[in-house]
């Protein structure tokens, strides 16, 4: 049974190779030599006429830039001109921070809002009106109020995490087990206690579910605002090399944005294993 | 007549209507005592009201009228005073055997070092054999008796006045419910601990207890008889069947749930007399034998 899985994770592991191989190399072999500039393959025609920067690069190229730049990720050469890994915690600065912010006030009012009907109802109209709105669609209100790029940058992170972080905090908590809520009055707990040893464990597993959906929309909305906002940030590192037809770097920033995003993802799946259990 | 430990005097318990029907009247008026250290079973029909009696003295529920007054103080919600062992257990998942023991203590000793705490937990689990590594597994990693092992454990580690159980062996198979069953009678029988246990199964009931209150059946259900095992303790359950008093309680107990528990549903003729006490097996107890129906201590078990 076990080296049966095993066989099958070694074969899906293979297969995985395989698929990248045989795409990496379809890809190269369709990306035409930039020297040999005489043929011009219909993409090149449509992107601008064969100019050596503004072809498709090949898999190749991608990954000797991906070498140059991650081995000094970090270099500051001006406004213009920052290493990947500067780039990236600028982005993950302001991903965190609107997210934290964002968890700080939606998870105490998810409790609140779980625990009580009432209060369900009072505020339910004004989520499932404010939820639907595209987190960028805030962005020129931000701006115009809190006059700063990269303070608003935060509070379109902020905006759009908040909302999965409410509805599964008040959903897992307003869904604790009786029986469960009746151990800890039978054993006269405090509200404040049983807050924290009963309803916050008993929720834990679908609040950590929208913590993790949270993340992965901040994650997904900061290039966009950042593109717009402009200045600093792996989204507007990937809008300047466009401005700059440097499509290698594009492709490799988009690399880069997919394995940032796995990674915020992997540690938050690995929290919620930690905090599920099994009734 | 001298006030019982526990006093329920003029219970009601009715239900809101459901749209367009009638409100419930579980049962109504109900009157009955149950003495300190005292081991009461409650059997009646599913649905006639015992686990909500039970609710109620667990301070869990409200009554519609009347009221519970235990030592001499009104119950008026949940207390550490008050134990309960639910059918399906209620441990804390997410916690381990051990944890959910040491949840319990923390509670009512919260002055008490972790160390403190941990001896005492785990002089609990000791008692309802629970140990061996099986503490420091989560209660899915448990069977359904060592579930409710520890769900004992926690209920009793807590030293509450009153213990209340409602069905706690009705999920586990009949060898595992015989041993947790002696377990139970042990830790009783060592403790000053009052116990009103609900459960379905004669022959538990009169292994188990001093007296057996039997219940009408629902809607407005009555506790209409008080049935006293008069069978001397320590009680084997391979012996008992031999003592002459079995059969009759036995008997007893099986013809009121097959005939009068229907018979007398819902006739509200005697409503809020206390249950009639009944004592099928009196006459063949000698009169020595009746006295030790008083508990026996711990060590005369021991041996
Ligand atoms: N919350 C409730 N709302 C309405 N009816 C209830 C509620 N709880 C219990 N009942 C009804 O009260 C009666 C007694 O229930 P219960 O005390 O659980 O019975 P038992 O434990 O003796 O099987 C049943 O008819 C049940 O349907
Ligand atoms: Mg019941």
């Amino acid at each position: 049974m076990i080296s049966f899985s095993l066989n099958d994770t070694a074969k899906a592991f293979l297969l995985s190779i395989a698929m990248l191989i045989a795409v990496l190399g379809a890809w190269e072999l369709a990306t035409p030599a930039a020297k040999s500039a005489g043929e011009l393959s219909e993409y090149e025609m449509l992107t601008g006429g064969g100019g050596q920067q503004a072809s498709v690069p090949a898999p190749s190229q991608v990954i000797t830039k991906a070498i140059d730049e991650l081995s000094n990720p970090f270099y500051d050469n001006g406004p213009n001109d920052k290493g990947i890994g500067i780039q990236l915690a600028y982005s993950l600065y302001r991903v965190l921070t609107g997210y934290f912010l964002a968890a700080l006030i939606a998870i105490p009012v998810g409790f609140l809002i779980g625990m009580s009907p009432i209060m369900y109802k009072a505020l339910d109209p004004f989520i499932q009106v404010l939820r639907p709105i595209s987190p960028l669609a805030w962005m020129p209100l931000a701006l115009f109020i809190i006059k700063d790029s990269q303070a608003s940058a935060i509070f379109v992170i902020f905006i759009c995490s908040i909302w999965p972080m409410l509805i599964n905090t008040a959903f897992g908590v307003a869904n604790v087990r009786k029986d469960w809520v009746n151990v800890a009055k039978t054993h006269e707990l405090s509200h404040l206690k049983t807050a924290f040893l009963v309803i916050l464990p008993a929720a834990a597993p679908t609040i950590l579910t929208g913590m993790r959906i949270s993340i992965g929309i901040a994650w997904l909305v900061i290039v966009a605002a950042e593109m717009l906002v402009g200045g600093t940030g792996i989204g507007y590192y990937v809008w300047n090399e466009w401005n700059n037809l440097d499509l290698t770097s594009v492709i490799f920033s988009i690399l880069m944005i997919g394995i940032v995003g796995m990674v915020l993802d992997t540690i938050f799946a690995f929290i919620q294993r930690a905090v599920q259990f099994q009734e | 007549m001298s006030k019982s430990f526990i006093e329920v005097t003029g219970l009601t318990k009715r239900f809101p209507a459901p749209k367009g029907g009638e409100p419930l009247t579980v049962f109504e008026n109900a009157n009955f005592g149950i003495e300190k250290g005292e081991f009461v079973c409650i059997i009646g029909h599913s649905g006639c009201g015992k686990s909500t009696i039970m609710n109620i003295l667990a301070g869990l529920d409200q009554p519609t009228e009347g009221g519970i007054v235990m030592g001499g103080k009104e119950v008026s919600g949940p207390s550490l005073d008050r134990g309960v062992v639910f059918q399906n257990y209620s441990l804390l998942p997410w916690l381990s055997a051990l944890k959910n023991v040491m949840f319990g203590v923390r509670a009512r000793h919260p002055e008490w070092s972790r160390s403190q705490v941990y001896e005492h937990s785990q002089k609990y689990l000791e008692m309802v054999g629970l140990t061996g590594g099986a503490e420091h597994r989560k209660p899915a990693q448990l069977s359904g008796g060592m579930r409710q092992r520890v769900s004992i454990a926690r209920a009793f580690a807590i030293q509450p006045q009153l213990l209340l159980l409602d069905e706690p062996f009705g999920a586990l198979d009949a060898l595992t419910r015989g041993t947790i069953q002696d377990e139970l009678t042990r830790i009783w029988s060592g403790s000053e601990q009052t116990v009103f246990m609900i459960t379905h199964d004669v022959d538990e009931a009169i292994l188990l207890s001093d007296r057996i209150l039997l219940m009408t059946n629902g809607p407005y259900a009555r506790v209409a008889e008080s049935v006293v095992v008069d069978i001397p303790r320590p009680r084997d359950r391979a012996e008992i069947i031999h003592n002459p008093g079995y059969y009759k309680i036995r008997n007893h107990l099986v013809e009121f749930l097959a005939r009068r528990s229907k018979e007398l549903a819902g006739n509200r003729e005697h409503s809020g007399e206390p249950p009639v006490t009944v004592r099928p097996a009196k006459d063949d107890a000698d009169d020595k034998e009746r006295q030790s129906t008083s508990r026996p201590k711990l060590v005369s078990i021991a041996s």
